[in-house]
């Protein structure tokens, strides 16, 4: 009869995050920040139709890296969320907190209990009434959040990218320029990104209702060009 | 709360309606025998198409059996950007069916990240509407009328219900409640051809106007109140509601005219003012 080996708790835990760091980092990055009238989200996505970044709730919007599969499966789970709590209570009391906690506990779960870890990190961004009210939740695989407000990074390469971003963050930027710079920090020195590349989208409080708008094609050229190189 | 994810074989898919009742089984048909008949009531819809577009308009009353419940009820709706639910019957049910076909609408859109045809949100409407059978069956029916721009089609497009969740398409206008008669009528007389949208608008109000002078559970403009009917467009730029001040101004407009028939000083040479009063 052969006997189980014996393995420290500590060891488990360190081979399932290193499994899911690595699962995250063959993905692309992505960046959320805050711009003079709301926050964008970008992200380096070559898929046309698989997107990374989607619309929550009329102020809520989801991005996410790692497997596709799984943070879709999250992206569903929070419409879902939203949208029933929504209905059952008012639109007014969907709120990203409550959504990110319950995102950050189904990870942690998962990572704790389940054979494999989810290979994914999650940003779930919310325009507040105020640029102080805005808020992004960074989850990452293991159900840490942190709540940012002005920006966030996520995937393999975010402490490199975070750093660029901070030396190019200018507060209160106009849109252009945010998209500009996120771009370069997102492609680095030795790349250049094009409009095929990327995907873009914002949340913006002159939308509407629903704040979530992608922005695409000639429009994201346009916003590019005006942006400029940012200098490094 | 607790995250909503299902097994593939379970998944609800992007379908809202099934979702919440997976989630939070709805309460069964009322029994029988509390159902009151003096609920209250929504009357009068109606939607008329355009040269660019649909026209739909209700009037604000809501009665509960000879009483009036509500002066400023609402019954014209926006279901997405591209089209319109207007209700008759019993308000509570019908009211709680428009905001779940709201939330569908949207929910569908955000789950699969682009919407369904006109064709796919009438046939929803339509499901929902036969899923209230048991409780029409006891006398709380529900009777939506659903209208929005077509944009595989580029038309305006109107479909109309029946209790049992049938689904007909209208190929002109169509109205419906205790008012819709009367109402259907006058469309039916001033209606042509590629009108403009104030004509349109025009003959939504005059139709309104004549439901509420025959049926006493529809309302008419009160210009005291301040409450006129809600009148809502929509064409290829979205859902738009007519501001409250066009419609005053619109009515204005009609009961001098109506006035001036009567007085035989009508100034109109052509059309004759439908609705005139015959004496």
């Amino acid at each position: 009869m052969t006997m189980p080996y014996y393995v420290a708790p500590e060891q488990v835990m360190k081979d399932r995050a290193e499994y899911a760091q690595k699962g995250i980092a063959r993905g692309r990055s992505l960046i959320g920040v805050a711009y003079d009238a709301g926050i964008l989200l970008v992200a380096e996505n070559p898929a046309r139709t698989l997107h990374k970044i989607s619309e929550i709730y009329d102020r809520i919007a989801f991005a996410g890296v790692g497997k596709y599969n799984e943070f879709d499966q999250l992206r569903v789970a929070g419409i879902r969320h939203a949208d029933t709590k929504g209905y059952a209570y008012s639109r007014d009391d969907v709120d990203a907190r409550s959504l990110a906690n319950l995102y950050a506990q189904h990870l942690g779960q998962v990572f704790t209990h389940e054979m494999k870890p989810l290979e994914v990190e999650i940003l779930v961004a919310e325009l507040g009434p105020t640029p102080e009210a805005n808020r992004l939740y960074h989850i990452a695989y293991d159900g840490t959040v942190v709540d940012e407000q002005r920006s966030t990074v996520l995937g393999g390469e975010a402490d490199t990218i975070a750093a660029r971003l901070e030396r190019a963050f200018v507060e209160g930027w106009g849109l252009g320029a945010a998209i500009a710079a996120c771009v370069q920090c997102l492609a680095g020195p030795e790349r250049t990104l094009g409009v095929g590349d990327l995907e873009v989208a914002i949340l913006h409080s002159g939308n509407g209702r629903r704040a979530f708008r992608r922005i695409e094609g000639d429009e994201l050229a346009g916003l590019l060009r005006e942006g400029g190189p940012t200098a490094e | 709360m607790s995250i909503y994810l299902f097994p593939a074989g379970e998944d609800p898919g992007a379908s809202f309606a099934e979702l919440i009742q997976r989630v939070r089984p709805a309460a069964g048909p009322l029994p029988a025998d509390r159902v009151h008949l003096d609920m209250p009531h929504a009357t009068t819809i109606a939607a008329l198409r355009f040269s660019s577009g649909v026209v739909m308009a209700g009037d604000r009353r809501a009665t509960e059996g000879v009483s009036i419940a509500h002066r400023a009820m609402e019954k014209v709706f926006a279901a997405d950007r591209f089209s319109a639910v207007a209700i008759a019957g019993t308000a509570g049910p019908a009211i709680e069916m428009v905001r779940l076909f709201q939330t569908q609408l949207e929910h569908y859109e955000k789950v699969e990240g682009t919407t369904l045809s006109l064709e796919g949100k009438a046939n929803q409407l339509s499901q929902m509407v036969r899923s209230h059978l048991p409780m029409a069956m006891q006398g709380l029916a529900v009777v939506p009328l659903f209208a929005g721009w077509d944009e595989l089609r580029k038309v305006g497009r109107i479909f109309t219900y029946d209790v049992t969740g049938g689904r007909y398409e209208e190929a002109d206008f169509h109205a419906t409640g205790s008012g819709g008669r009367d109402a259907k009528t006058t469309i039916k007389l001033g209606f042509r051809e590629g009108m403009s949208r104030l004509e349109a608008v025009d003959l939504a109000l005059e139709a309104l106007f004549q439901a509420a002078d025959e049926d006493a559970a529809t309302g008419g403009p009160d210009p005291v109140r301040g409450i006129y009917p809600i009148v809502a467009t929509v064409g290829a730029e979205g859902f738009a509601t007519v501001p409250d001040e066009e419609i005053a101004a619109r009515f204005a407009i009609y009961l001098d005219r109506r006035a001036e028939a009567r007085r035989g000083t009508g100034t109109e040479g052509g059309r004759p003012i439908t609705g005139g009063d015959p004496s």
